[in-house]
């Protein structure tokens, strides 16, 4: 769609981090794009923008910086609406990330709609921000948690939710779009479909997912659905959590306290409309201003070239990584089913001693066990390394990983 | 890679083979303890006879620089009397690897290693505390315990 717009020279140049030198004077090769992406100068500049000439309060006063900063905010919620194909503004909440999303969720829908013997099912590759909410929500409610278990291939056995969602007792399936770990896509519209059919609630953990390739939420039709903002160009502390109105409007608030008020007296209190219901006090007002910057920049490079070029990447990182001789790759080895991130291990070298040595050559890989504790049990690793790859990626910088892992067996003498 | 200066020979050499690796049997100490954010999961035993560590061992999981400290901790400790190691620093571990500037120039990788280290000092304080009523060097070996890293 967007072909021949998208040359990698130009984005870089946007990125001015992506010249530092590290360590040793060595060119920064950064590889840990599911951690946390870098920002384009449009972004920064955005940012300063907004506390040079606009900073100020936003839904209350009437002054003019207030009604600049308060219609700035409004707009990434409708730049959000947009990239995303949500019909309605309001089932946008801005909260600080994924994470507080997800325990929203657990916390004003979960409590009210949960109850001894239920069961959330989960699955086996999820991030502990999927994982742990529910375990406390399990708790307190007396509700059953189950696991949809992964195949040898990485990808999740769904004719195991068949099994969950035939007890009838299935309340919600809170289920990764994309794993961080393995960089499998699940196939997300037969998981919803299934959930439908059987009257279970799904939230999907979109942190993976809706920086690398298009979302829609209104064709998935899923319940909820949550992302950041860091880890697609844009400042951390923002993150997004998208709800059917129906369902937002009868759950209770998460929090107390300013804008999500209607009004207040000594002994009640009513709520405000959406989505302010559930943006108690101050938010995040200039990180969520400067993420209309990112949603511009990728829109402007357009999703499916940014799918493409990870696809293109992910296809050569693999052919490369598989003739180097004592390499395990954990996950989908087709890049049609995963997104940008490869996740391996090295002959019998721990992780942080290879991040440890390739870190000297620039070379920034996340080792450890990514906040997925339940899948490194499951793989029988105690850690993976992860290179993780986005827009501005080049293929020399997969070839520098490569390179740099002969210093580790040479290190090691393997 | 010769330039580096964490991984030398020995610190190779140690986590290629570790000393003193494996369980004891029904030990007088047990501790476990782990790094949460990198992975680096240990337990250490040991038996003590006449106020010394008459025999000591790790297992586990861990990178390097975790098996080779935890190897040369039990060396050093190996035979000693509990009143010298109560006093053992984490300057004379490091210093037998070559380790030192660690403290300074990785925050993050002198977890790994002294995560042996703290294993020991935690163990050895409940000793102090239960078996010898030495409430005093308990205390101080929890506070080190807790202020390691």
């Amino acid at each position: 769609m967007q072909a021949n717009t998208f040359s990698l020279e130009e984005i870089r140049k946007d990125f001015p981090v992506l010249d530092r030198r590290v360590r040793d004077d060595k060119k920064l090769v950064y590889l840990d794009n599911a951690a946390t992406t870098q920002k384009p100068i449009q972004v920064i500049n955005a940012i300063t923008d907004y506390y040079k000439n606009h900073n100020s309060n936003i839904h209350r006063a009437v002054h003019a910086l207030a009604e600049e900063s308060t219609e700035a905010f409004e707009v990434t919620r409708d730049k959000v609406a947009k990239f995303l194909n949500i019909q309605n503004r309001e089932e946008i909440i801005f909260v600080k990330g994924t994470t507080e999303a997800i325990n929203l969720v657990a916390y004003a829908w979960g409590r009210d709609n949960v109850q001894k013997g239920d069961i959330i099912v989960t699955t086996e590759y999820e991030h502990h921000s999927n994982i742990v909410p529910w375990q406390l929500l399990r708790d307190e409610t007396g509700a059953k948690l189950e696991y949809i278990d992964i195949d040898e291939n990485g990808e999740l056995k769904l004719e195991q939710l068949d099994e969950y969602l035939a007890t009838g007792n299935v309340k919600l399936v809170a289920i990764s779009h994309v794993s961080n770990v393995l960089g499998t896509i699940t196939d997300i519209q037969k998981v919803i479909q299934k959930c439908k059919d059987a009257g279970a609630k799904t939230l999907v953990d979109g942190a993976q997912a809706v920086p690398h390739m298009k979302v829609d939420i209104t064709n998935l039709g899923c319940d909820f659905y949550a992302f950041s903002a860091h880890k697609m160009l844009g400042p951390t502390g923002v993150g997004v959590l998208w709800a059917h109105k129906e369902l937002l409007e009868n759950m209770r608030p998460f929090q107390g306290g300013g804008d999500m008020i209607r009004e207040v007296h000594k002994h009640e209190t009513t709520w405000n409309d959406l989505p302010y219901k559930f943006e108690a006090g101050t938010p995040n007002v200039a990180d969520v201003i400067c993420f209309s910057a990112a949603i511009d920049y990728l829109t402007d490079i357009g999703m499916d070239t940014v799918r493409n070029h990870e696809i293109d990447l992910t296809k050569y990182a693999l052919e490369k990584m598989s003739k180097v001789k004592g390499l395990t790759i954990y996950g989908p080895k087709d890049p049609q089913k995963a997104s940008g991130v490869i996740s391996f291990n090295f002959n019998d070298v721990h992780p942080h001693d290879v991040a440890t040595i390739i870190d000297k050559n620039g070379v920034a890989i996340r080792s450890g066990h990514h906040c997925a504790q339940v899948l490194m049990e499951k793989l029988n690793v105690a850690a993976t390394n992860r290179a993780s790859f986005y827009i501005y990626t080049t293929k020399g910088e997969v070839d520098t990983l490569i390179d740099s892992l002969e210093q580790v067996a040479e290190v090691f003498k393997l | 890679m010769s330039g580096d200066p964490i991984y030398t020979e020995m610190i190779i050499e140690y986590s290629r083979n570790p000393s003193n690796f494996g369980k004891l049997e029904n030990p007088q100490i047990s501790r476990h303890d782990s790094n949460p954010l990198c992975g680096d999961s240990i337990d250490l035993y040991l038996n003590i006879e006449d106020k010394k560590i008459s025999d000591v061992k790790f297992d586990g999981k861990g990178c390097a620089i975790c098996m080779a400290c935890s190897s040369v901790l039990t060396e050093m400790i190996k035979g000693k009397d509990l009143d010298e190691v109560k006093k053992f620093e984490k300057d004379e571990l490091l210093a037998e690897l070559g380790l030192e500037h660690l403290i300074k120039t990785s925050p993050v990788r002198i977890k790994c290693a002294l995560l042996s280290l703290k294993a020991l000092k935690y163990g050895i304080y409940s000793y102090f505390a239960e078996k010898m009523n030495d409430v005093e060097s308990a205390g101080n070996l929890k506070d080190e315990a807790a202020n390691l890293y």
